[in-house]
């Protein structure tokens, strides 16, 4: 399996730096295909939670961080340099000098003041205010407490300090498309039809339900980018279409399923231009806490050990999968590369459940959406499973907006989800805190003393290396204790046509590619040029 | 016929205060919130106190008799309500979907008439030809084949293989992109009307009616014209109208293949996030399109036939 980690790692790597390593072009368009959905629900990206918004965003706003999918980590977008404070709680932040928005207005303080206290505005409800509510005095204004958020100052036109609560790094936080800045001095009811934002690209058109049009930025403030004059952000969210228009050359970029995976496999003109990458999800099926059986330990373990992930891998998902080691990818520094996956052995299971005093076995329920990656048909298919070591499961149907709502009220004996697990692990562990409630995110209620004291450590470890370290230990410390059945991480692939350069592996969201980095070379269809 | 118009529209009346009930109730039972649905996709993780902040800045915190009363109060003012999800009203997001989803509709039935209607005449004037036989083959085969399978089809022939014709997509609003979805989505209402026209073709021309025509000496182009076409136009009609009426709601799948931007797309993601106004606003749309089409429907039978409106 790490084999072939490591080949995908190096091809998507190689795309990259085979694109860099020609000379970019100028000029053309980017038919680019947004594909979670038919629908851009709004332009203001502050009050989107999803993902399909973010393709718009992308192209037109900048957060204060960003994040470099080659090296894995959040860096400095609209900042020339940050000095840090020795207990690791205040950033100065000194602002790009060049950086300017779509209607000529310098990037100034003001502006990131008065964008993030309008994510963190009560009134507002976005989905952004809890990432504010790491700075001083944000959770107080989030409340409706105060008038101000008291950790953020203006020094001057272009130094802005900022005072988090914790000295956790803030890039991870405040690299999110729902963190961007918007100019203070625009009428902000206008950002959700004529967006004006700080990106390379500048609002076009929007036809409802059909695309998003962005052109070129000439003030743009990275020299000699971007490189395309346009892009159409498309709407495409029926895969079998996505291929049709993909194969006829009408789209330059598809996120390709399992089935389409395959097929693009064998396919001698397709397999050369797949960019493949272990995104930051694992699919999991976790256990309840209230559910008798699942409070021993052994009996979580034993169905880790009873399950054939692999061939549900190779069979089901065409092997558009990495099976799960532990909770957190195998992007992310505290991953640990010497863990192993639980291994398939029935019998191990059964010895483990007859030391459980369930030698008889029993029964148990699994929420399950109809996905067909991670939901009922994963289901069925380790039922005869776990049946061989005397386990019976049935799939509890539930519609896809159901299941958050579900999860988080404890109303289940298990359920399968795909939860994000990156990119940052100390947020994404949080999740298995004993004080995070599981109607926030600790959806089994984890409760481990060890666990706990290893993620407070780390939480106040200002070196990064040892937080690190920390870290590794309680994601392996959760491998032992299997609070979920550890199935897969996700393997984005994206279909791109030959003429296309400049994309990246981005382990967050393979679909979310930086616009200003992507170049057509001469091949490209003459309506692209 | 003044008073039978304001009867048949005062009947769509009571009809839509029913299907608001019902759409209102069926959606308040439902497992799944706006608010939650937001998470569901495990991108991010749940926010109680977002939560509970969305919920009572929506309304939904509110009983259950009351958002109804609000509900309708909103109706009664024409007004649909404020999208959960875009925070814009539901009228406009309805109005910036509904000329695409009218195009589709319109030039799918087009196609369904030109080419249904002449069909099934031409197969009843000469039953148990190889014409007649064609026709009902590929009738019955155009009423079973699934729209979603037609339209891969189509797209791989027309534009994969032949180059003619783009895949998807609203383009700039010209013919070239409508063509593939509006077949996809004719053709099966072209089968019914191919079936239904020789159907009712051939019950007219059994008629004793017609064999007094032919006994008096009538042309056999006079008969069909006069006492053929305008008999067996009644039975057309009802299946133009019941198909056209319901063509919108059908349209979703097209739509979605397609990357259409018609109110059928907006429908499927708005149930997908449990934006609630939008859904209720978009069926009432569908439902009360298929009323006006069928009110239509009627006053063209009294205008074809005095003896309904006589009824």
């Amino acid at each position: 399996m790490f084999k072939r980690i490591s080949l995908a790692g190096v091809l998507a790597l190689g795309t990259a730096i085979c694109a860099f390593a020609e000379e970019p072009r100028h000029g053309g368009t980017l038919n680019f295909t947004a594909p979670y959905g038919s629908n851009f629900a709004t332009l203001d990206i502050h009050s989107s939670p999803s993902i399909q918004e973010m393709f718009i965003s992308q192209a037109i706003h900048r957060t204060l961080y960003s994040w470099d999918a080659t090296a894995n980590e959040p860096v400095l977008e609209l900042a020339t340099s940050v000095d840090v404070s020795d207990d690791g709680l205040v950033y100065t932040y000194h602002l790009l000098p060049d950086a300017v928005f779509h209607n000529g207005d310098p990037l100034t303080a003001d502006d990131v003041i008065f964008s993030y206290k309008r994510i963190a505005d009560p009134a507002n409800a976005f989905p952004g205010a809890r990432r504010i509510s790491t700075i001083k005095g944000g959770a107080e204004f989030i409340a409706g407490e105060t008038d101000e958020i008291e950790g953020l100052k203006k020094i001057d036109d272009k130094t802005l300090e900022i005072t988090f609560t914790t000295p956790a790094n803030p890039g991870f936080a405040l690299m999110e498309n729902n963190m961007a800045i918007y100019p203070s001095n625009v009428d902000v009811a206008t950002q959700a039809t004529e967006p004006v934002g700080l990106g390379p690209f500048v609002f076009k058109q929007h036809v409802p339900g059909s695309q998003v049009v962005v052109e070129k930025f000439e003030d743009y403030y990275e020299d000699d980018k971007p490189y395309l004059d346009r892009v159409n952000i498309i709407l495409m969210a029926e895969g079998s279409a996505r291929d049709v228009a993909f194969r006829n050359q009408e789209v330059d970029v598809s996120i390709l399923g399992s089935t389409q995976y395959q097929s693009y496999q064998e396919d001698p003109a397709l397999q050369e231009h797949l960019l493949e990458v272990a995104e930051v999800f694992t699919r999991n099926i976790g256990f309840s806490p209230e559910f008798e059986p699942f409070q021993d330990k052994r009996v979580r373990q034993a169905i880790n050990h009873a399950i054939n992930s692999p061939l549900i891998i190779e069979r089901l998902l065409k092997d558009k999968a990495y099976p799960a080691v532990g909770w957190l990818p195998m992007s992310l520094s505290a991953f640990d590369k010497e863990r192993k996956p639980y291994e398939y052995d029935p019998e191990k299971a059964k010895a483990l459940l007859a030391e459980a005093g369930y030698e008889d076995g029993f029964e148990f329920e699994v929420t399950a959406t109809p996905d067909e990656s991670w939901g009922v048909p994963i289901v069925e298919a380790i039922l005869p499973m776990l049946n061989e070591v005397g386990i019976t499961v049935r799939p509890k149907p539930i519609e896809s907006a159901a299941l958050g709502e579900t999860v988080s009220s404890g109303d289940f004996q298990a359920f399968i989800w795909s939860n994000q697990t990156g990119p940052d692990p100390l947020s994404v562990l949080r999740c298995f805190y004993s004080k995070t409630a599981q109607s926030s995110c600790n959806y089994t209620a984890f409760s481990n003393p060890e666990f706990d004291a290893l993620f407070e450590e780390a939480e106040a470890e200002l070196d990064p290396e040892k937080q690190t370290d920390l870290l590794r230990q309680a994601n392996n410390l959760l491998q032992d204790e299997a609070p979920v059945w550890f199935f897969n991480y996700n393997k984005a692939v994206m279909a791109y046509q030959p003429w296309v350069h400049g994309l990246v592996p981005n382990a967050n969201e393979l679909a979310l590619q930086p616009y200003e980095l992507i170049w057509l070379d001469e091949s490209a269809p003459e309506s692209r040029q | 016929m003044l008073q039978f118009t304001i009867r048949r529209i005062l009947q769509v009346i009571p009809t839509i205060l029913v299907v608001a009930l019902l759409i209102f109730v069926i959606f308040s039972v439902v497992p799944g919130s706006f608010a939650a649905s937001l998470f569901s996709d495990g991108r991010t993780t749940a926010n109680p106190e977002m939560i509970a902040q969305l919920n009572r800045e929506l309304g939904l915190d509110l009983p259950l008799p009351q958002r109804f009363l609000n509900y309708v109060m909103d109706l009664a003012h024409l007004d649909l309500g404020t999208s959960f999800r875009t925070r814009q009203p539901v009228l406009q997001l309805i109005n910036d979907r509904m000329w695409a989803s009218l195009q589709l509709a319109v030039a799918a039935m087009i196609f369904a008439v030109v080419i249904g209607v002449p069909l099934g005449f031409t197969a009843a004037m000469r039953p148990g030809s190889i014409l007649d036989s064609v026709t009902m083959i590929g009738a019955v085969s155009g009423l079973s084949m699934p729209q979603f399978w037609l339209g891969l089809l189509l797209m791989y022939l027309f534009a994969l293989q032949l180059g003619w014709l783009p895949s998807f997509g609203y383009g700039d609003g010209s013919l070239r992109n409508l063509i593939l979805p509006a077949i996809t989505l004719g053709v099966t209402p072209l089968a019914l009307l191919a079936r239904t026209t020789r159907a009712g073709v051939l019950d007219v021309m059994n008629a004793d009616f017609i064999r007094t025509a032919h006994a008096k000496g009538m042309s056999e182009s006079k008969v069909v014209r006069w006492h053929v076409a305008r008999n067996a136009l009644v039975l057309v009609v009802t299946t133009v109208g019941l198909q056209f009426g319901s063509m919108i709601g059908q349209a979703v799948v097209i739509e979605k293949l397609f990357a259409w931007p018609g109110i059928g797309s907006l429908l499927v993601d708005s149930v997908a996030i449990r934006d609630i106004p939008v859904v209720q606003g978009t069926i009432l749309v569908i439902v009360l399109w298929f009323l006006l089409i069928n009110t239509a429907v009627d006053l063209i039978y009294a205008a074809i036939d005095p003896r309904i409106k006589q009824r």
